[in-house]
């Protein structure tokens, strides 16, 4: 099964309607309204605690939510009855910590999922990561254990194990921000070939340059609510809500007041 | 602005998942219901239909010797429980040293490492069995000035011996898991080599290790019954007692029920402990 089984249905790829997740009486996402279509690369931006990941982790089934409704691939995934390891087959993720294995190499890493999730044999599995490795630059890495790479080839690895599943959905949580400055370009750089080449990604980012230029569309978080969405150019030039407004003068300009 | 938790309903589509949770709970709890009374109602009909189950009941679960065993165990069983309950923390002392002498780096201190190393591999080595015969025996035998002679007393030294070898090692792994950063953090701290082991290093490692520690002290607690191999009159040897002069193998039942009734509490109890500091010390999955 190298090729998906199925053809994607028409209409958008997620759609999340009135989610609302809290932890006992504290409220993260409020009926919050997403709709993903194919190709897209969404961007989610605002304040720390915002409730970025925990939307991410919600699209992921990793969280159970409160309300709301999440559609994935024209089918309700928030249903009960639904198997979430079946979903997140079909979904790749990349957190902001890297989360490699420690005790497998960079190219265990890649060939786990690929081969005890998807049934994909030990040659196809090692082929496909060696080629995706090579791409990104890591071919020389593949045999490492993830600590002995630096930040940012970890990062780097850590996507190419999201990518090996062949997923139709990317979420990246923060994949940037353990990373030095000089070392985020690298992934960037990544997520922008990712872009280019048509993969559905959702992004939570503190890279407001790179939101403008890659996203499709950027949604800005406040206290667990998306206060306003829309395309990057107006969301960066011409914001409707005083609060994003003022979120991008504290982030575009830090230090100044 | 966030809304105040008391403003929202759940929707309709919310009501009705929680009712299908409820559902899918239900039918899970019903086939879990359903596969154990089986399971359990098949293994009590073919012990009770085993061609040898009256005699077995007669000479294992008489109520009567259950009875009358009862009170003779337990004065006894109190022994096992006074002797785990010095044995331990003397354990736990003597283990955590052996496991730290071991993990010394100074050149000065290669002497503690050989000792340390020599203890474990001997002390586990010998059979706990030999050694609490070795020495419940021996040492009395060397009538030594100053020091006791009570084969109780040098019976339970056999087994703090014999568990801190394990229980070093078992802290040894605890120590060597915390990864490197942990340890480069606490010095840069400024902190001593003994502080960062003792601050640091330890209560980590500690926190790991809590389920294999538990598991030797239940161990242990078994182990107490080898006391009655040189004479002391402990739950094992009153139940055996009461066995050869009654020709009924009842209160060898009783006393195990005991051993089982002193473990129970001491599992659940770590299991919360070990759920607490989780809750406290994990948010989330990340």
């Amino acid at each position: 099964m190298s090729a998906p089984t199925h053809s994607p249905p028409p209409g958008p790829l997620v759609e999340v309607a009135g989610l609302r997740k809290s932890y006992g009486d504290r409220v993260v996402l409020d009926d919050v309204d997403l709709r993903v279509e194919p190709g897209d690369v969404v961007c989610l931006i605002g304040s720390s605690g915002s409730g970025k990941s925990t939307l991410l982790r919600c699209l992921n089934l990793l969280e159970e939510i409160d309300d709301g409704v999440i559609t994935f691939e024209g089918r309700e995934i928030s249903d009960p009855r639904v198997d979430p390891m079946q979903v997140r087959r079909r979904i790749g993720m990349v957190f902001q910590a890297y989360n490699l294995f420690p005790h497998l190499t960079v190219l265990e890493n890649c060939t786990l999922a690929p081969r005890h999730a998807h049934g994909l044999g030990r040659r196809a599995a090692r082929e496909r990561a060696r080629e995706l490795l090579e791409r990104f630059g890591l071919a020389e890495h593949a045999d490492k254990h993830p600590d002995r790479l630096s930040g940012g080839q970890q990062q780097r690895a850590a996507v190419v194990r999201a990518l090996c599943t062949q997923p139709t959905l990317l979420l990246l949580d923060e994949v940037t921000a353990a990373l030095d400055p000089e070392l985020v370009g690298d992934v960037l750089g990544i997520v922008r070939d990712l872009a280019a080449a048509g993969t559905t990604m959702v992004l939570a980012t503190h890279e407001m340059a790179f939101a403008r230029e890659v996203a499709t569309k950027v949604a800005f978080l406040d206290g667990g609510r998306i206060l306003e969405q829309g395309p990057p150019a107006q969301i960066f030039a011409d914001p409707r809500e005083e609060r994003t407004r003022a979120f991008l003068r504290r982030v575009l300009n830090p230090g100044g007041h | 602005m966030p809304a105040s938790p008391a403003a929202w309903r759940p929707s309709e589509r919310e009501l009705a998942r929680r009712a299908e949770r409820r559902r899918l709970h239900v039918r899970r709890s019903g086939t879990a219901s359903a596969s154990t009374v089986v399971v359990f109602a098949l293994l009590g009909l073919g012990l009770v239909l085993s061609p040898g189950w009256e005699r077995v009941q007669e000479t294992f679960f008489s109520w009567s010797d259950a009875k009358e065993s009862f009170p003779l165990v337990l004065e006894a069983f109190w022994l096992n429980v006074r002797i785990f309950l010095v044995a331990e923390p003397a354990i736990l002392v003597l283990a955590l040293l052996v496991a730290i002498m071991r993990g010394t780096r100074s050149a000065w201190l290669a002497p503690l490492r050989i000792v340390a190393v020599g203890f474990t591999d001997v002390m586990r080595g010998i059979p706990t069995l030999l050694l609490v015969v070795l020495l419940g025996f021996g040492v009395p035998a060397l009538e030594l000035q100053g020091l006791t002679n009570d084969r109780l007393v040098w019976a339970t030294v056999a087994l703090i011996l014999s568990y801190s070898a394990y229980v070093a090692e078992v802290f040894r792994a605890g120590i060597e898991s915390i990864h490197p950063s942990q340890i480069a953090s606490a010095r840069a701290l400024g902190l001593g080599p003994v502080r960062t082991l003792r601050h640091v290093v330890v209560p980590q490692a500690v926190r790991r290790v809590v389920p294999p520690l538990l598991n030797d002290f239940i161990s242990l607690q078994k182990d107490t019954a080898l006391v009655s191999l040189v004479g002391v009159y402990d739950g094992v040897f009153a139940a055996r007692d009461y066995a050869s002069y009654n020709f009924n193998y009842t209160s060898l039942v009783v006393v195990a029920l005991f051993f089982i009734v002193l473990t129970v509490p001491l599992a659940r109890f770590t299991d919360w402990l070990q759920r607490r500091v989780a809750e406290r010390e994990r948010a989330g999955a990340l």
